[in-house]
């Protein structure tokens, strides 16, 4: 057993000084009934070279995105990882380290995560971040429920349909237990239309959700939806790409009250779907209605800056039912790998990169409406998702065409969207090449 | 020997014009963005993050990273928290570019090995927990519990009742009652015996229609394992209530008893925690949970599913019952490759020995440690037990005892055991050493806990003395919370 | 004030009438016992002016770094004012909880409940708790 430490010798020495007869003995507190006659049925332990190969073998049935070309966008996203993210986020004093419950001992780490904090609130204009939650969709929700303790109320949101579909699932799920109503307001034309905002938006409204870039890779007017929430005393939250924030408006600058967002983007692969990052900031006058653990500055008793966990009571180990929310573990390694990213990055690291997505993205829209085949579904601004229509409605043999060529051209919205069933959302990253957009719409248009 | 310039805030190491990436030209030409988007939808700057070079980061972060404690470095024994050895065989095969570099909306027939491992993974953790049916999803233990309750409740509304309660003893961990919130239960504590197990009597008094599930810790947070769960989940079951196992200590019980056959309906375990998944420091964990047949169809969807017919897995989405989505994707599948791994690399003969070990280990400890610190609940634990230190506190003048010797050990070397909770306790300190500890180890934290028990109170009421910081002020913290980094004022 | 001409709950919040603008008002604070059983305070979320409040039921909160308190209002009335100065100076608490202190004035409506107790009556309890 590789990682246990006692021989037999010392198993006597130890059962001797408890004054047992037999480990078995230890575990007379079970009674004999609920104790197991037979073995687990689960396969027998294999060494590190077999377990290796199982695993090797297992991973190549799998097809990578380093064999295909990667297309896909919806929330998760093949950016560019900087190996130093790796090589630090592997150090073992940070992967291998606990909750820092014992500050001294935890600077690091606190450390990190005050930085992250500030990084956040830098990147998306904001007053005050969290050190993290579990991913966009988590973070979508918690905001909301967030913002249903601010403004006191509890009946009812309203949230566009340009939303993340996977987003809006799980606030139906959360809802269903609390008996808030979530009202849908349709965005069939790829945006939210402020006239049909004001139309629902009400003062039992306790706020209102978008994203942006949203679902379909289209820029919303954040700034109008936020005054026609506002003027109704709901507050704005807003799901953001933190890529699209090198080039695009902050949203704190725009009048939005919580951010969230997936951050994925920043420094972490694929991982076929997590662990990834929830990442939620606010104003000020919110914070202890924020969930999440919050890393502070303080001095120690010598004068010495440090930092610790702070404003504890707002969560589930000091308040418990009252808590500001159930989250305990977070997503402490990413908000980690985030920093990493942001710090390498740069400001003008993350513009060159928000352009280059826009740039590409732009082009292989145009490249492809030169087709007859294919058309934009919608007219409006977009970063570096779009959705393209083809009207011989065969999304199916487009995606197996891509597929046999090793490409995987883009998500069937058919699958969410029953009125875009025809359509494709193809996604631009800084790592697409000029060739491999000429590929896909060769492939694509054949 | 310390870097201390290193250490500095990147915004305090940030100077103009540095950068850390050579980001290329674009290939294709270049427009002027302002044409495509709205007015108003660009900012004017980019964001004021830190400048700094590649070497800049790498000598901060990685001197960042010497100034904690941690598995790899430290005996870490906090208790419910399972610090078991973090292997790095897990490490290299999450890294698999088959594993790792793969796109949660890639076609099924693109990810079958992947899917394969994760129905493993499932049929494997449905065998260790005795409940047939799982879901990968929650993305933590808090996120399994408040997902389970979710489906109690969608349960109770599809018999038509209604039932609003969900009870725990008051040694439950505070998940517990906040996810009984978030579900949209009220929450009802029931007290301890002096002998922390449940008090059956007061139990009873609480149980009638309205209760809808009870939340049971087992072995509780305590140490203990409760030998009334059977008579629990008889009295539970009886008034149409379901019992929900808090799988936090699981690690006491592989392949020795299952909450399956002891009464559970549904469970969550903590890969972080009892399949050695690293930390973090503070995360990412998992929450699997598992259910009985009947619940099983409310469990959130997807699950994995295999196709006889044309032998493959797939994403099984066809599940009407089910109370959706709790998070975005699959779930936290770097966390669950790593707990696959981990279940493979020990089989069910390594699995009963880790349950062994660290039963073993907890009751050494104990022994070691009864002369001169009080166990208010016995000489024998499962893999943690409560220690208090109230008496010796004041016995010897401690002014916050528990505080103070957690504190002490740090300038020994030793990550303190985890403290004031449970709260039923005095002074408690948490004790579990993991079966991934040496006798040497246990002997010589021992006798260093001796050590420090004998010490003035003045050199505890100051410690830590060797560490960077000491004391931090929370109160300060808390009073004026000063959450990032603002540019100083001239 | 002076601590023993006040009246308390057994949930060690004081309360005192006063005569203002030919109004009954009741002016309510914590006990300097509560203030020391809480330790380092935090933070206190006060009710806002117009709030009405039920005596019994809960009307905000104060936190310690490891603790929340909940604040029980001893009167039934309207909030007509709160002491804002003292969420930046929690001090006082500790320095002159009867006086400086105080947390809200209350517009009754109604008289005070009996179940409050003198002062005596409180150390007793507060002795016989420790």
């Amino acid at each position: 057993m590789p990682y246990v430490f006692n021989t037999d010798d010392e198993r006597s020495e130890m059962l001797a000084a408890i004054g047992a007869e037999s480990i078995d003995e230890l575990f007379n507190c079970i009674p004999q009934d609920m104790q197991l006659k037979r073995a687990l049925n689960i396969p027998a332990g294999l060494g590190e070279m077999e377990l290796t190969a199982h695993l090797q073998a297992l991973s190549t049935q799998n097809k990578s995105i380093n064999e295909q070309t990667c297309f896909l966008g919806g929330g998760s996203y093949d950016h560019f990882v900087p190996a130093v993210v790796d090589t630090l986020a592997s150090r073992g004093e940070f992967y291998t380290s606990y909750t820092p419950y014992q500050p001294e001992v935890s600077q690091g780490n606190l450390q990190v995560m005050f930085e992250y904090q500030t990084l956040i609130c830098q990147l998306t204009g904001m007053d005050v971040s969290n050190a993290s939650l579990y991913d966009g969709g988590t973070a979508a929700t918690e905001a909301m429920l967030m913002a249903m303790r601010v403004t006191r109320r509890t009946q009812k949101v309203v949230v566009a349909s340009s939303v993340h579909p996977e987003y809006r699932q799980i606030l139906e799920t959360y809802f269903a237990c609390i008996g808030t109503e979530m009202v849908v307001v349709d965005c069939g034309i790829g945006t939210m239309q402020a006239a049909a905002i004001a139309q629902v938006v009400d003062e039992e409204t306790a706020a209102v959700l978008i994203q942006n870039p949203n679902f379909f890779g289209n820029v919303e007017d954040i700034a109008t939806i936020s005054e026609i929430a506002h003027a109704q005393g709901a507050l704005l939250v807003c799901s953001v790409d933190p890529i699209s924030l090198g080039i695009l408006q902050r949203p704190g600058d725009a009048g939005v009250d919580i951010v969230v967002a997936e951050g994925q983007s920043l420094g972490t692969p694929l991982l076929y779907g997590g662990p990834y990052l929830g990442i939620m900031a606010c104003r000020e006058s919110f914070v202890r209605r924020l969930p999440g653990r919050i890393a502070g500055e303080t001095v120690d008793r010598n004068g010495k800056q440090c930092w610790v966990l702070t404003l504890q009571t707002r969560e589930q180990h000091i308040r418990r039912e009252k808590a500001t929310s159930n989250i305990c573990t977070n997503q402490g390694l990413f908000a980690l790998r985030a920093a990493i990213y942001l710090s390498v990055m740069g400001p003008q690291g993350m513009q060159s990169v928000a352009n280059l997505c826009t740039q590409k993205a732009h082009y292989a829209a145009a490249e492809l409406i030169q087709h007859d085949r294919f058309e934009l579904a919608f007219g409006n601004g977009f970063f570096k998702e779009f959705v393209v229509r083809d009207t011989q409605n065969d999304v199916q043999q487009l995606l197996h065409q891509a597929c046999e060529n090793n490409i995987l051209a883009g998500l069937p919205l058919g699958r969410w969207y029953d009125e875009l069933a025809d359509c494709l959302l193809i996604t631009i990253t800084e790592k697409r090449t000029k060739q491999e957009i000429d590929d896909l719409v060769n492939i694509l248009t054949q | 020997m310390r870097n201390t310039q290193a250490t500095k805030l990147i915004f305090e190491l940030s100077q103009p014009g540095r950068s850390g990436v050579c980001i290329a030209e674009s290939d294709v030409p270049n427009q002027d963005p302002a044409e495509w988007f709205p007015t108003g939808a660009l900012s004017a700057t980019p964001p004021p993050l830190p400048e700094l070079t590649e070497p800049d980061v790498v000598r901060h972060f990685t001197n960042l990273s010497t100034l904690n404690m941690s598995v790899d470095t430290h005996y870490y024994p906090l208790g419910s928290c399972t610090m078991k050895y973090n292997p790095k065989r897990n490490e290299r095969i999450a890294a698999f570019d088959g594993l790792a570099q793969i796109h949660p909306y890639q076609p099924e027939d693109t990810v079958q090995g992947m899917l394969q491992l994760l129905y493993g993974l499932q049929n494997m953790l449905a065998e260790i927990s005795g409940l047939p049916v799982v879901s990968l999803q929650p993305a933590a233990g808090a996120h399994g519990e408040l997902a389970a309750l979710m489906l109690a409740a969608a349960y109770f509304r599809e018999q038509g009742e209604n039932r609003t309660i969900v009870l725990a003893p008051d040694s439950a961990h505070g998940t517990n009652p906040a996810s009984a919130r978030m579900a949209g239960f009220d929450f009802v504590t029931i007290p301890s015996c002096s002998d922390g197990r449940v008090d059956i009597e007061k139990l009873k008094e609480q149980l009638n229609d309205q209760t809808a599930v009870f939340m049971i810790t087992n072995p509780s947070t305590l140490g203990l394992f409760d030998d009334q769960v059977r008579e629990i989940s008889d009295l539970v079951h009886e008034c149409g209530g379901l019992i929900y196992l808090d799988g936090a200590n699981m690690n006491a019980i592989l392949g020795i008893t299952r909450p399956g056959d002891f009464g559970a309906d549904m469970m969550h375990f903590n890969p972080h925690k009892t399949f050695s998944g690293p930390h973090g420091g503070g995360g990412p964990g998992a929450g699997p949970i598992c259910v009985t047949a009947e619940l099983g169809a409310y469990l959130p969807k997807p699950i994995v599913g295999f196709d006889d017919s044309s032998q493959t897995y797939f994403l099984d989405n066809n599940r009407p019952k089910s109370i959706g989505r709790v998070r975005s994707f699959f779930g936290n599948v770097g966390v669950l490759v790593r707990a696959y791994s981990y279940i493979l690399s020990h089989g069910p003969i390594g699995l009963k020995r880790i349950a062994e070990n660290a039963v073993l280990n907890a009751n050494y400890l104990l022994s070691q440690v009864s002369g001169f610190l009080d166990v208010p609940l016995g000489n024998r634990c499962m893999h943690e037990f409560v220690a208090s230190a109230e008496s010796v506190g004041k016995q010897n003048g401690f002014h916050q005892p528990a505080m103070d010797i957690a504190k002490r050990l740090l300038d020994y070397g030793y990550h303190p055991p985890t403290v004031y909770f449970p709260l039923t306790v005095h002074e408690a300190m948490m004790m579990e050493p993991t079966e991934t500890e040496s006798k040497q180890t246990l002997d010589e934290f021992a006798k260093t806990l001796e050590t420090i028990v004998q010490e003035s109170p003045e050199v505890l009421a100051m410690a830590p003395h060797s560490t960077i910081i000491s004391r931090p002020d929370e109160v300060q913290a808390a009073r004026k919370p000063i959450m990032k980094w603002t540019p100083k004022q001239d | 004030m002076n601590a023993e001409e006040l009246l308390y709950c057994p949930t060690h919040e004081w309360v005192c009438t006063t005569e203002e603008n030919g109004e009954t008002l009741a002016i309510v604070g914590i006990s300097a016992f509560a203030v020391e059983q809480l330790t380092d305070l935090v933070y206190m979320e006060l009710p806002s002016v117009g709030n009405q409040v039920t005596a019994g039921q809960e009307f905000g909160e104060v936190e310690s770094v490891k603790a929340v308190s909940p604040l029980y209002s001893p009167v039934s009335g309207e909030v007509i004012a709160v002491n804002d100065e003292l969420a930046d100076q929690l001090e006082t608490l500790n320095d002159d909880p009867y006086t400086a202190g105080w947390i809200m004035k209350v517009k009754l409506s109604g008289a005070l409940p009996e179940t409050l107790l003198d002062f005596a009556a409180y150390q007793k309890q507060c002795a016989e708790s420790s």
